[in-house]
C-alpha cells in the first residue's frame, strides 16, 4: 500500500518533469530572441546617435576651413585717382576735420576697387590667360573690395605700393577647391565659368590659393551678398541676450513659485489646479508659446519685432515649468528631519526654507536651470513667429535691436540656394550649437558633482 | 491527487509514531556545504553547511540581517536575479548540484517553489494567478486539465471554498491572508518538490497567520518545506528542524525541540531567551 | 541715459534705506537695552521695501502714461491747420517724426520748420518732465523711508512683515505660470474667434482642402482653410514616429533595466539621452539632407518611389527624437513595478522574458500607455522637423511615401514674419494653434491621470 502510493506520486512527478523539460528548448529560444531584440534596440538607438553625429561632423568640419587667396595687391595711383587724406589743420575744429575726413572716405568708396583686385588676380594668372572681368572677379568673395578699401582707409600711404593681401575666396571657388561640387559636370551646370575654373586650378598649384581656419565664421555677421564671409557673430549675440533674459527671469520666478507651491501654499483645490496647470504647461508645444508671443508681446504690448527681448520672454515662459517642476522635486527630496531641526531651533517657516532647505537643494536647482536654459537656446519654432528669422546683417547692441539666434540662423542657412556651400556652413553652425549645448550640460554635471560632494 | 495525498499522510503518521524524535526526520533532500554569498565586496554568508530533510518543515531563525533569507534564496537560485551577488560552495538537491552550469535554473525553480514575505499576487485574476505556472511550464494538456490543477491547488492551499465564485476577479482584491494563500496555491500548482517560504506571515494578522501555519502543517506531508521566520514561536509551532543564523553564520541546527529546550550554543540560548535579536 | 539715472536712483535709495533701517535698529538695542522683536536685517529690509515701493509705483505710472502725455503735448505744439488737415494715420506718422527729431536720430526726407520746432519743444518738455518725475520719485522714496524709520520700535514685528512680503512675492511668482496659461488660452481663443468671423468653423474643421491665398492677391477670395489635410498629415507623421520610437524605446528600456549590467547601463543611458538634448532644428536638417535622400535611394533600389521629403522621412526622424523620451519614461515605470512581482514569477520558474512579457509589462501597462500618450502629444506638437522634412504638401492623402503638411507647418507658414493679424490668412494660425493646444492638452491630461493612477496603485 505504502510503496504503491509512493510510486504513484513518483510517477506523477516524473511525468511533470518530462513535460517541463519538453518545453524548455522553446522557452529558452524565446528568451534569447527577446534578449536579441533588446540588444538590437540599443544598437539601433546608439547607432542613431552615432550616425547623427558622424553625419553632422563630416559635413560641417570642412566649413571650419576656408579657402583664401593671397594676392599681391598694387594700390595703383592711376586707378585710385584721389587726393591725399586730409590731415588735421592748425586751428581746424575737431568737427570740421571729421567732416573732411568723412567726405574723403566717401570718395574712397566710390573708387574702382574691383579693378585693383582684378589687376592683382591677372598678375597672378599665367601670361596671356584669357578671361573676362566678370569671370575673374567671381573667384574672390564679393566683399574683397571692402577688405582692400579698409586697408587703404586705415593706411592711405599705401598708394603706389604693392602689398600682399589675404582675401576670402568666393563660395563657388570654395566649392570647386574642396570638391563640394562635381568637377565632371558640364559647363552649364557649373557655377563658375571654364576659364575661372582653370585659373583656380592654376592658383592652387602656384600657392595663391591657400586654406586657413575660418575665423570669419565666428567674427562675421550674416551676409547674403558674400556668403563665404557669412558668420555667426550676430546670432551668437542674439542667443546670448536671450539666454541672459531667461536666466534673469526664469530662475527667480521659477524657484520662487516652486517654493511657494511646495512650502507655503495651502493644500487646496486651487493649488491642485496650479499643479495640473504647470504639468500641462510643460507639455504645451513650443510653437504655441510662439503664438502667445506674437499675440501678446508683439501685437498687444508692442515689443519690437525680431528683438531678443521678445524672444527671451517667450523662452522664459517656456523654461519656467521645467525649473518649477525640478525645483519642487528637489524640495520634496529634502528630509523632514532637517525641517524639524530648523523649526525646533525656533526658526520661522520662511527662515527654515531660505536658510536650511533651499541651500541643500541648490545643486539640483542649478542643474535643472542649466538644462532648461540649454533647451531654450536650442528652440527655433517660437522664434520664427516673432520675426526672429529676419535677415539681420549686424550684431545687436542691445536686447531691443533686431537679431537672430543660433538655431534660427541654422534654419536660414539651410534654406540658402547655394546648397553645395551652405550644407557645410549649416552643419558647421550645428556643430557650434551642439558644442555650446554640450558645454552647458557638462558644466551642469560638473557643478552638480562638485557641489554635492561638498554638501 | 487527493487520494495520493491521503495515502501519503497515512504513511507518514505511521512512520512518525514508530520512531524516536531524532530519527523521525526523513532522509536528506537538500544538502548544503560551505555556502558563501557575497554582495559586491560585502560578504553576507560565511560557509553554511546544513541538511534539509524530506517532507518536513525546516525553519531558519535569527535576528534580522543574519543571512537566513539570503541562504533561503540560494536554494532556488533567486540570488541570480540580484546584481553583484556571488554564491560559493555546493548545494545539492537529491545529490545533484544546483549550481552546476548544466542545470537549468528554470527547471530548478519549477521543482523548488517559493512564497515571499509580502503576498505578491500578479495583477491578474485569481484563476490566472494559479494557472500561470502550469501555463508557462506546459503542465496542462487541455483546458479541463488546467482547471483541475487550479482547483486542486486552491483546495490544497485552503482557499478554494472562499474564492470559488470569483475566480475571475483580480487576485489583488483579496485580503492579505487570502493573498498569501493564493501565492501558496500558485506555488503548489507547478507541483514543486520543495517549497521555500520567506517569512510568509510577517505581513499578516494573527488570525491569518494561524490559518497559514495550519496550512504549512498540512503541506509538509507532501512537500519539503523550508521556512524563514522572525518569530521563534512560529518556528516552534510548525517546524521539525530548526537552524539558528547569526551575522551570516549558521550557529546551531537540530531538531526543533532540542534547539528550543536544550540549545548547545550560548548565542542560540541568548536568542531563544530574548537577549539578542 | 535715462535708464541709468533711474537705476542709479533705485540703487542709492535701496542702499540708504537699508542702512537707515539697520542703524536705527541697532540703536534701539544700545540705547535702552530693550528686547527687540526682530533682527536688524529685518528692520532694514522693511524700510527698504517701504522706500522702494512708492518710488517704483511713480516710475511705473510715468512709464505707462508718458507716451500719451507727450503725444498730447506734441499735438498741442503743432500748427492747428496741419493737425486738422491730417487723418489718424497721418497724425500718428507726424508725431513719430517729431519724436524722432526730438530723440536726435533725425528723420528721412524734408523736415518742415514746424516739425523742427515741435521736436525742439518736445525735447525740452521731455527733459523737464523726466526731471520732475525723478525728483518726485526720489522725494516720495525719502518720505516713505523716514516714515518707515520712525515706525521702528522694539516691538515692531518686522520679521513677520518681511516674511509676509516675501510670501506675497512668491505667490506672485507662481501666478506667472497661471497667467501664462491664461495668456495662451485668451490669445488663441480671441484670435481664433476673429478668424471664425471670416471663415465658417464648419468649413474649417471639416474642410478637405487647404489652399489659403496670399493676402496680396485681393480681398475677394481668401482661399480655403480646411483642417482635415493638415490633421491627416499630423497624425500620419505621429503614427510613423510612434511606430519607430515605441519598439526601440521600449525594448531599450526593458533591456537596460532588466538585463544590462550596471556598467553598460551607466554608459548607454546618458548616450541615448543625448538624443533628447539635441535641438529639433538639428533633427530637421538631418532629415532633410541625410535621411530623406537615403530613404529615397533605398526606395528607388527596391522599386518604390519615396519622396525625399515625406511623411516617412519626418516620421522616422521624429521617432528617433522621441526614443529617449519613451525609454526613460518606460524605464521609470518599469522600475516602479514592485520587485516582489518579479520575484514571484521567477520563483515559479518563469524565464526572464516570460516574467517581463507576462508579469512586468501587464502590470506596467497603464503607466506605459500614459507615457506613449505623452509621446504622441509631443509628436503632434513638434515643428521644426516637419517644417524641414515633411514636404509641405497639404493634400488629403494617406500615402506615407509622399509629402504631407501638418498643423504646425501651416502655423509657421501662415504666421512667419506677419504680425499684422487682420486677415484670415494670418488669423488661421491661431485657429490651428487652438486646435493643437486642445489636442495636446487632452492627451496630456489623460496621460497624466493614467500615470498618476498607476503610481498610486503601487505606493
Amino acid at each position: 500500500m505504502t510503496d504503491q502510493a509512493l510510486s504513484a506520486g513518483q510517477q506523477a512527478l516524473a511525468e511533470r518533469k518530462q513535460r517541463i523539460r519538453a518545453g524548455l528548448g522553446r522557452r529558452h529560444m524565446t528568451e534569447n530572441l527577446f534578449r536579441f531584440f533588446g540588444i538590437a534596440a540599443i544598437v539601433a538607438a546608439l547607432g542613431f546617435v552615432a550616425i547623427l553625429f558622424i553625419d553632422v561632423l563630416s559635413k560641417g568640419i570642412p566649413a571650419f576651413v576656408q579657402t583664401n587667396l593671397r594676392l599681391e595687391v598694387t594700390f595703383d595711383p592711376e586707378v585710385l585717382d584721389i587726393e591725399p587724406a586730409p590731415a588735421l589743420q592748425e586751428g581746424q575744429s575737431q568737427a570740421d576735420y571729421r567732416a573732411a575726413r568723412l567726405a574723403w572716405e566717401r570718395q574712397v568708396a566710390m573708387l574702382n576697387w574691383n579693378r585693383i583686385i582684378e589687376e592683382a588676380l591677372r598678375r597672378a594668372a599665367p601670361a596671356g590667360f584669357e578671361i573676362d572681368s566678370r569671370q575673374i572677379l567671381s573667384i574672390p568673395e564679393t566683399d574683397a573690395r571692402h577688405v582692400v578699401r579698409a586697408l587703404f582707409v586705415a593706411n592711405p600711404d599705401l598708394l603706389g605700393q604693392t602689398v600682399p593681401v589675404d582675401l576670402v575666396a568666393s563660395a563657388n571657388t570654395d566649392n570647386w577647391v574642396k570638391g563640394s561640387i562635381n568637377r565632371d559636370l558640364g559647363d552649364t551646370q557649373q557655377q563658375l565659368s571654364a576659364p575661372a575654373r582653370a585659373l583656380i586650378d592654376h592658383f592652387e598649384t602656384e600657392g595663391v590659393i591657400t586654406s586657413g581656419f575660418a575665423w570669419g565664421l565666428f567674427t562675421n555677421v550674416d551676409s547674403r551678398s558674400a556668403p563665404a564671409s557669412a558668420g555667426l557673430a550676430g546670432a551668437f549675440m542674439g542667443s546670448f541676450y536671450m539666454m541672459l533674459i531667461v536666466i534673469v527671469l526664469a530662475v527667480p520666478i521659477g524657484v520662487g513659485s516652486a517654493i511657494y507651491l511646495e512650502e507655503f501654499a495651502p493644500k487646496s483645490r486651487f493649488t491642485d489646479l496650479i499643479e495640473v496647470n504647470i504639468n500641462n504647461l510643460a507639455a504645451v508645444p513650443s510653437i504655441v508659446f510662439g503664438l502667445l508671443g506674437a499675440a501678446v508681446f508683439i501685437n498687444y504690448f508692442k515689443l519690437p519685432l525680431s528683438a531678443p527681448l521678445a524672444g527671451g520672454l517667450v523662452l522664459t515662459l517656456m523654461t519656467l515649468p521645467t525649473i518649477i517642476i525640478a525645483t519642487r522635486a528637489a524640495l520634496q527630496g529634502v528630509s523632514p528631519s532637517l525641517r524639524q531641526a530648523a523649526l525646533g531651533m525656533g526658526a520661522s517657516k520662511t527662515q527654515m526654507v531660505f536658510h536650511h532647505v533651499l541651500p541643500v537643494t541648490f545643486p539640483s536647482i542649478l542643474t535643472a536651470t542649466i538644462i532648461g536654459v540649454a533647451q531654450a537656446i536650442g528652440e527655433t519654432a517660437p522664434l520664427l513667429l516673432i520675426g526672429m528669422n529676419a535677415f539681420v546683417a549686424s550684431v545687436p547692441a542691445t536686447p531691443l535691436d533686431q537679431a537672430t539666434a543660433l538655431p534660427v540662423q541654422i534654419y536660414l542657412w539651410q534654406a540658402n540656394e547655394n546648397r553645395n556651400f551652405f550644407e557645410a556652413r549649416t552643419s558647421a553652425a550645428i556643430i557650434v550649437l551642439l558644442a555650446f549645448m554640450i558645454t552647458l550640460n557638462a558644466i551642469a554635471i560638473f557643478l552638480r558633482s562638485r557641489l554635492e560632494r561638498r554638501a | 491527487m487527493d487520494m495520493v495525498a491521503g495515502k501519503v499522510k497515512m504513511t507518514q503518521q505511521t512512520l512518525e509514531s514508530s520512531m524516536d524524535p531524532m530519527s523521525s526526520l526523513r532522509p536528506v533532500r537538500i544538502e548544503a556545504r560551505d555556502v558563501t554569498v557575497h554582495y559586491g565586496a560585502k560578504q553576507a554568508l560565511f560557509g553554511i553547511s546544513i541538511e534539509i530533510p524530506d517532507r518536513a518543515v525546516t525553519s531558519f531563525i535569527g535576528p534580522s540581517g543574519c543571512g537566513k533569507s539570503t541562504f533561503l534564496r540560494c536554494i532556488n537560485r533567486m540570488n541570480d536575479t540580484i546584481e553583484g551577488a556571488k554564491v560559493g560552495g555546493v548545494i545539492k538537491l537529491d545529490g545533484e548540484d544546483i549550481y552546476d552550469s548544466a542545470l537549468d535554473v528554470v527547471e530548478l525553480r519549477a521543482r523548488i517553489g517559493m512564497v515571499f514575505q509580502k503576498p505578491n499576487p500578479f495583477p491578474k485574476s485569481i484563476y490566472d494567478n494559479v494557472a500561470y505556472g502550469p501555463r508557462i511550464h506546459g503542465l496542462a494538456s487541455s483546458k479541463a486539465d488546467l482547471d483541475e490543477i487550479v482547483v486542486s491547488s486552491l483546495r490544497k492551499a485552503g482557499l478554494f471554498e472562499e474564492v470559488k465564485d470569483r475566480l475571475a476577479e483580480p487576485g489583488t482584491g483579496l485580503s492579505g491572508g487570502q493573498q498569501q494563500r493564493l501565492c501558496i496555491a500558485r506555488a503548489i500548482a507547478v507541483g514543486p518538490e520543495v517549497i521555500l517560504m520567506d517569512e510568509p506571515c510577517s505581513a499578516l494578522d494573527p488570525i491569518a497567520t494561524a490559518v497559514i501555519e495550519e496550512l504549512i502543517d498540512e503541506l509538509r506531508e507532501n512537500y519539503t518545506i523550508v521556512i524563514v521566520t522572525h518569530s521563534m514561536q512560529q518556528a516552534a509551532r510548525v517546524s521539525q528542524k530548526t537552524a539558528f543564523f547569526h551575522l551570516g553564520n549558521l550557529i546551531e541546527e537540530g531538531p526543533t525541540e532540542q534547539i528550543f529546550t536544550n540549545p548547545v550554543n550560548k548565542q542560540t540560548q541568548d536568542y531563544i531567551m530574548g537577549r539578542i535579536g | 541715459m535715462n535708464a541709468y539715472i533711474i537705476a542709479a536712483l533705485l540703487i542709492v535709495l535701496l542702499g540708504v534705506a537699508y542702512q537707515t533701517g539697520w542703524s536705527k535698529s541697532r540703536s534701539l538695542v544700545t540705547a535702552d537695552g530693550a528686547r527687540v522683536h526682530s533682527r536688524p536685517q529685518y528692520h532694514a529690509a522693511l524700510v527698504a521695501v517701504w522706500a522702494l515701493v512708492p518710488t517704483l509705483l511713480i516710475l511705473a505710472l510715468y512709464g505707462y502714461f508718458s507716451s500719451g502725455f507727450t503725444r498730447a503735448y506734441v499735438v498741442s505744439q503743432l500748427p492747428p491747420d496741419v493737425v486738422t488737415g491730417l487723418d489718424q494715420n497721418g497724425l500718428n506718422a507726424l508725431v513719430a517724426r517729431v519724436r524722432a527729431i526730438a530723440s536726435g536720430y533725425g528723420v528721412a526726407g524734408e523736415v518742415q520748420p514746424y516739425e523742427n520746432s515741435a521736436g525742439f519743444a518736445l525735447r525740452q518738455f521731455q527733459t523737464i518732465a523726466f526731471m520732475v518725475v525723478i525728483a518726485a520719485a526720489a522725494g516720495t522714496g525719502i518720505l516713505a523711508l523716514l516714515y518707515a524709520r520712525a515706525r521702528i520700535t522694539p516691538r515692531l514685528r518686522a520679521r513677520n512683515r518681511v516674511e509676509r512680503i516675501v510670501n506675497l512675492v512668491l505667490l506672485a511668482c507662481s501666478a506667472v505660470a497661471i497667467l501664462t496659461t491664461v495668456g495662451i488660452v485668451a490669445s488663441l481663443v480671441t484670435e481664433a474667434f476673429r478668424f471664425f468671423t471670416f471663415v465658417n468653423p464648419l468649413d474649417f474643421f471639416f474642410g478637405t482642402v487647404w489652399a489659403p491665398r496670399f493676402s496680396s492677391t485681393g480681398a475677394g477670395n481668401a482661399g480655403q482653410f480646411g483642417l482635415l489635410p493638415l490633421l491627416s498629415g499630423t497624425f500620419l507623421i505621429a503614427i510613423i514616429a510612434m511606430a519607430t520610437a515605441v519598439p526601440i524605446g521600449l525594448m531599450t528600456a526593458i533591456y537596460l533595466s532588466q538585463y544590462a549590467p550596471r556598467s553598460l547601463r551607466a554608459v548607454v543611458k546618458p548616450v541615448i539621452e543625448i538624443l533628447a538634448g539635441i535641438p529639433t532644428i538639428v533633427y530637421g536638417f538631418f532629415a532633410l539632407v541625410t535621411v530623406g535622400p537615403f530613404l529615397r535611394d533605398l526606395g528607388a533600389s527596391i522599386g518604390l518611389s519615396i519622396s525625399a521629403t515625406s511623411a516617412l522621412t519626418a516620421g522616422v526622424v521624429m521617432g528617433i527624437m522621441i526614443i529617449p523620451f519613451i525609454s526613460s519614461l518606460s524605464d521609470d515605470i518599469l522600475n516602479q513595478v514592485p520587485r516582489s512581482l518579479r520575484d514571484g514569477a521567477y520563483g515559479l520558474g518563469a524565464t526572464q522574458s516570460e516574467t517581463i512579457r507576462q508579469v512586468l509589462l501587464p502590470a506596467a501597462l497603464p503607466g506605459i500607455v500614459g507615457a506613449f500618450l505623452l509621446a504622441v502629444s509631443r509628436a503632434i506638437g513638434e515643428t521644426m522637423i516637419v517644417v524641414l522634412a515633411a514636404g509641405n504638401s497639404p493634400v488629403l492623402r494617406g500615402n506615407p511615401l509622399e509629402p504631407v503638411s501638418t498643423i504646425t507647418v501651416s502655423i509657421v507658414n501662415q504666421l512667419t514674419g506677419d504680425t499684422d493679424f487682420t486677415g484670415p490668412q494670418s488669423l488661421v494660425g491661431f485657429a490651428l494653434g487652438l486646435t493643437l493646444f486642445v489636442m495636446t492638452l487632452v492627451l496630456n491630461i489623460v496621460a497624466l491621470y493614467i500615470v498618476r493612477r498607476f503610481r498610486e496603485q503601487y505606493e
